[in-house]
């Protein structure tokens, strides 16, 4: 595999989607599924009260799951959501790539490989065989990858699913040729500002906000859950520090590679960090 | 009672004191107390004594918050949560302005002005009092005035308690802060075994208290609840080492071990000359970067402002968020992140809390209220990392961290 494409923050100097236009002028959108569950498109139809208002700035033109209607290409924004599994999905993203002027990869399998990405740990042609019947008709890549690593991405929306005004939000900024900024804080920030109560300070549960992204407006803290790392890393991640804290305070090293070990596994950071805490646990614990 | 002074001393007896919250609600304000939420004490809406949290104890300690049921049956031997007054003046987020396209084309700006109800806080400590007073000088004390914090802040009716314990994060002492309660409140409760000693700081605080069955505090009710005062004013005076014999749940009530002190002398100097000290990078390896500190700090100011449009951008709302120095957006200009590493943003913080304040507002901006040490989900500790900053050698911390 070639090595990863570096995803930008930022879009890089294009000319700009052609301003809105009434009738069949509008810009034109493409919604491609991947290696996925779905969630992140239907988190994008999701949004009902802004939908009208999405398809009068923008012409849907490929969106499978909601319509069977299908424009020609080229686009001028593409979003992708899944991750790479097959060569034929490696070989329809190049595709899609030259399709579309701008690509934006959404979901944490398009920006990190997904929950599917574990098998980048494991044996898939042993998997093969206790899933199908007759594993000889299955035709897989050994990995799970993200979009980035096979052509350059314009803009990634991380989340499991994906924060749908997020989208909005650039798709938005793309029309008036504005530069999209989302935060890539921690979830404590906005946890703090929900003014919810520290689930890791107040009852000691190892919780993945402090060095998550925030994006999701800290939605599980507010259900009394921990973070489960769905948005990836934060722009600062201090991945061993938070390591060392939960395991000074007697979290178990499973729990922690649990959390590590998600949708976001594949993450370089978050990979690098569950990776470090099993060979130190095997080495400090031989089996 | 009738012809309340400023300056006196009442006795409020404990079965009365549901009269004080229904004397505020009588007189149109909503009233916020101390309460129990998502096992801590935060501030919410009250409106019986049975919701305050009696008999509770807050243990804290860095990265650690735990309630408990108190040995004792006091009302406010808990010392604070993770909100402040600051929730109250500056809200976390705020629509500031709204923006609508008109039918030509042209675009109605209308100002928001905030919708506070007047609001009685009850329950609040000297350190949050005198971050309150630091507030003041940030948003009030230039010719920049805050229109949206001034008009939050005068609707406030402020209930003080003076502090019953001090948790081992707490160093409001060393700060010239509390425990002592001394300013900008109406009220000023200091709990007996069986009453309050009431003291009234505002014409504000003497209509409420008009309509309280007051008495004059006795002399034997105010000893009781001085010495009280006096022996916590004591424990942390002395710091740690003379409590590190002391157990746990000791005959003083407070329920710790060390008590923190920070070391104020000279510490402007210290930290403008410290830019480059190697603890920088030693705290750098432990700090997430996350910006808790600075979300449950009492005088932290920062704010941002996002315009949040409507996709077809005929609408947009300008929105004021709380912003936290520990992420990009704080430093973020034309060229780029002015600070990109955590080492950076915390010597930001830290020397700005510190040191910055004092050539800014004439005060420092630490009240040394201990919450962020406590809800630090790493427990990085501001006393520590200036004593650290102090000492020309680096402190050993083989506590157990990797």
């Amino acid at each position: 595999m070639s090595p990863p494409i570096p995803a930008p923050d930022v879009f890089p100097n294009k000319s700009p989607v052609p301003a809105e236009q009434s009738g069949s002028n509008r810009p034109k959108l493409g919604v491609y599924k991947f290696a996925s569950c779905d969630g992140c498109q239907l988190a994008l139809l999701s949004v009902e009260n802004h939908l009208r208002q999405l398809a009068d700035s923008v012409e849907i033109c490929y969106f499978l799951e909601a319509s069977s209607r299908i424009v020609p290409g080229p686009y001028d924004i593409g979003i992708v959501e899944g991750s790479v599994t097959t060569a034929h999905d490696a070989e329809r993203i190049r595709g899609i790539r030259r399709d579309c002027r701008y690509l934006i990869a959404i979901g944490a399998c398009a920006t990190a490989g997904g929950i599917q990405a574990l098998r980048n740990w494991a044996n898939v042609e042993e998997y093969l065989s206790y899933v199908y019947a007759e594993p000889q008709y299955i035709d897989t890549l050994a990995t799970s990858t993200a979009i980035s690593e096979h052509v350059p991405v314009d803009f990634e929306l991380r989340g499991c699913p994906i924060e749908p005004q997020q989208l909005l939000r650039v798709i938005s900024d793309l029309l008036v040729d504005r530069q999209p900024r989302l935060a890539r804080h921690s979830v404590c920030v906005e946890c703090k500002l929900r003014q919810n109560v520290c689930v890791a300070v107040a009852r000691g549960i190892p919780c993945l906000g402090p060095i998550t992204q925030a994006g999701c407006g800290a939605i599980c803290p507010s259900f009394d859950r921990e973070c489960f790392g769905c948005f990836g890393p934060q722009e600062n991640i201090n991945a061993a520090s938070w390591i060392g804290h939960c395991r000074s305070t007697d979290h178990a090293t499973s729990r922690l590679v649990q959390l590590l070990r998600n949708v976001n596994s594949y993450d370089s950071h978050f990979r690098e960090a569950g990776d470090g805490l099993i060979a130190k646990s095997i080495s400090v614990e031989p089996s | 009672m009738a012809d309340i002074d400023i300056g006196k001393r009442y006795w409020l007896a404990k079965p009365a004191f549901q009269n004080l919250l229904d004397a505020l609600r009588e007189l149109g304000y909503q009233v916020v107390g101390p309460t129990i939420r998502d096992e801590a004490i935060i501030y919410g809406p009250i409106e019986r004594v049975a919701e305050l949290p009696i008999g509770w104890w807050d243990d804290q300690e860095g990265g650690r918050y735990r309630l408990r049921q108190a040995p004792t049956d006091a009302w406010f031997e808990f010392v604070v949560g993770p909100q402040s007054l600051k929730h109250y003046t500056f809200p976390p987020r705020q629509t500031v302005l709204e923006g609508n396209q008109q039918a030509d084309g042209q675009w109605k700006l209308t100002a928001i002005k905030p919708e506070s109800p007047p609001t009685a806080i009850l329950g609040v400590r000297a350190c949050d009092l005198a971050a309150l007073v630091i507030q003041d000088r940030v948003f009030l004390g230039s010719q920049y005035r805050d229109e949206s914090f001034a008009a939050r802040r005068e609707r406030l009716f402020l209930v003080a308690a003076n502090c019953q314990r001090a948790a081992p994060t707490c160093f409001c002492k060393s700060m010239n802060c509390g425990p002592r309660v001394t300013q900008a409140f109406d009220m000023a409760l200091t709990e007996g075994a069986d009453g309050f000693v009431v003291e009234v700081g505002s014409a504000a605080g003497a209509a409420v208290a008009e309509r309280l069955p007051l008495k004059l505090a006795s002399q034997s009710q105010v000893t009781q609840v001085e010495q009280r005062l006096a022996a916590l004013i004591e424990q942390m005076s002395q710091g740690s080492e003379s409590q590190t014999s002391a157990e746990p749940d000791s005959a003083h009530h407070n329920g710790c071990r060390s008590q923190r002190q920070l070391d104020t002398a000279g510490l402007r100097d210290l930290l403008f000359g410290n830019l480059n000290h190697p603890h920088w990078d030693e705290v750098a390896s432990r700090c997430l970067s996350c910006g808790n500190c600075t979300m449950v700090c009492p005088t932290c100011f920062c704010s941002t402002v996002e315009e949040v449009p409507l996709l077809d951008d005929s609408q947009v709302l300008r929105e004021r968020v709380w912003a936290s120095c520990f992420t990009s957006e704080h430093s973020y200009m034309a060229s780029g992140v002015v600070r990109q590493t955590t080492r950076s943003r915390y010597r930001q913080w830290l020397t700005h809390k510190l040191a910055g304040w004092i050539d800014q507002f004439g005060v420092s901006g630490c009240v040394g209220c201990g919450r962020c040490i406590t809800w630090c989900p790493v427990g990085i500790d501001i006393t520590a990392e200036v004593a650290a900053l102090r000492s020309p050698q680096e402190i050993d911390r083989s506590n157990g961290h990797e």
